[in-house]
């Protein structure tokens, strides 16, 4: 007989229950299965009533991130095996709004995300027959690594400041501004900075490092938002010290 | 509408000065006056030797930065710490006074000490 697995979903259908509950379901224990096959079985084959986001089945869309034991992860990404002998506990990411089961609110997200205009912001664009803005390899790698965010949401998931401070521009998004910062190419740092300088920006975060942890990308949020801070500083210092110095 | 920027960076600076010169500099006290005099690894130098030291002003400077900084490193850290670890962003004013107030009469207080050695 083939072995199986106890996953423990938490379920919430608003219309029919107002609280939260935990399903047990018995899934194949197999080899190449990660959490997501396990979720696609009892969704398949179990029970369809079952709701949750998923794409691209290998770790680039970013839509299957969930706390699997406690810990944000991409279901996609993890094996079942990881797990034995299980049960494996599964429940929508941490500091979300719960649409329903494991679906989870993104609009604050998407919100803080376009809050740091995360785009190239010139003073002036080149009109296309001027050519095209050249970047060296050196220039590119600046910023390459703040550019491999999936907005994935688990750095929200893992940083108890976010929790704490629901109102934090948090990691995913700093480190997106950072990427359009550290691009040669770009000139709205100063844009940027009116948004991430404010109370709700750089300086909420208290280094607890979890967002670099959890990170499937190895963006590395918490650095971007120390390198954030040393910049943030320098800012202040410089319109304290020289008033009449740069806007 | 934009919004005012925050004051923290000037906390923030004299929170990371105040952690790294502690990390620096502490463990070498730690290592001569804690340990290597004690154990006899090195010779203890005498009352008079050290108040000259203590009294030379770059000793002076670098006692007052010293203690000083790693004052306005605890009172951020511990400020966060009531904050996020005990839950009591409520009393957020008071908290912000008694640990930045603490650091300033420390700071105060060092200024009079190494000024009067």
């Amino acid at each position: 007989m083939e072995t199986t697995i106890n996953l423990q979903v938490l379920r919430y259908i608003p219309e029919k229950d107002p609280d939260p509950f935990y399903q047990e379901y018995e899934v194949p224990l197999r080899e190449e299965w990660v959490i997501l096959d396990a979720l696609n079985y009892i969704k398949d084959q179990i029970d369809g009533t079952l709701s949750y986001r998923w794409s691209c089945r290998m770790g680039v869309c970013g839509s299957c991130g969930m706390m699997v034991n406690e810990k944000p992860i991409l279901t996609c990404e993890t094996f079942l095996e990881k797990y034995m002998p299980g049960p494996i506990r599964i429940a929508p990411l941490n500091y979300f709004g719960v649409i329903r089961d494991l679906v989870v609110e993104t609009d604050g997200f998407m919100e803080k995300v376009k809050r740091v205009k995360p785009w190239i912001i010139r003073d002036k664009e080149k009109a296309p027959l001027e050519g095209e803005y050249l970047q060296t390899p050196e220039e590119l790698s600046e910023y390459k690594q703040y550019s491999m965010c999936i907005n994935c949401m688990l750095c929200y998931s893992a940083c108890p400041v976010v929790g704490l401070e629901p109102q934090f521009i948090g990691p995913a998004a700093i480190a997106l501004a950072q990427r359009y910062n550290y691009d040669n190419r770009d000139e709205g740092q100063n844009q940027r900075n009116d948004v991430l300088l404010t109370d709700d920006g750089i300086f909420e975060c208290t280094l607890v490092g979890e967002c670099s942890e959890v990170c499937p990308k190895k963006v590395d949020p918490a650095g971007a938002i120390q390198r954030y801070k040393v910049q943030g500083a320098t800012e202040w210092w410089t319109s304290v010290l020289l008033p009449f110095g740069k806007k | 509408m934009q919004k005012k920027r925050s004051n923290d960076p000037f906390w923030w600076t004299l929170f990371g000065a105040g952690g790294t010169i502690s990390a620096f500099f502490i463990p070498v006290h730690v290592l001569l006056f804690g340990i290597a005099m004690p154990l006899g690894w090195i010779s203890v130098p005498d009352y008079e030797t050290l108040l000259q030291l203590a009294q030379h002003p770059v000793t002076r400077l670098y006692i007052f930065a010293l203690v000083s900084l790693s004052l306005f490193h605890w009172a951020h850290r511990f400020r966060y710490t009531l904050y996020d670890g005990l839950m009591l962003k409520h009393l957020e004013h008071y908290i912000f006074i008694f640990c930045y107030g603490s650091a300033l009469a420390g700071t105060v207080i060092t200024g009079v000490l190494i000024w009067t050695i």
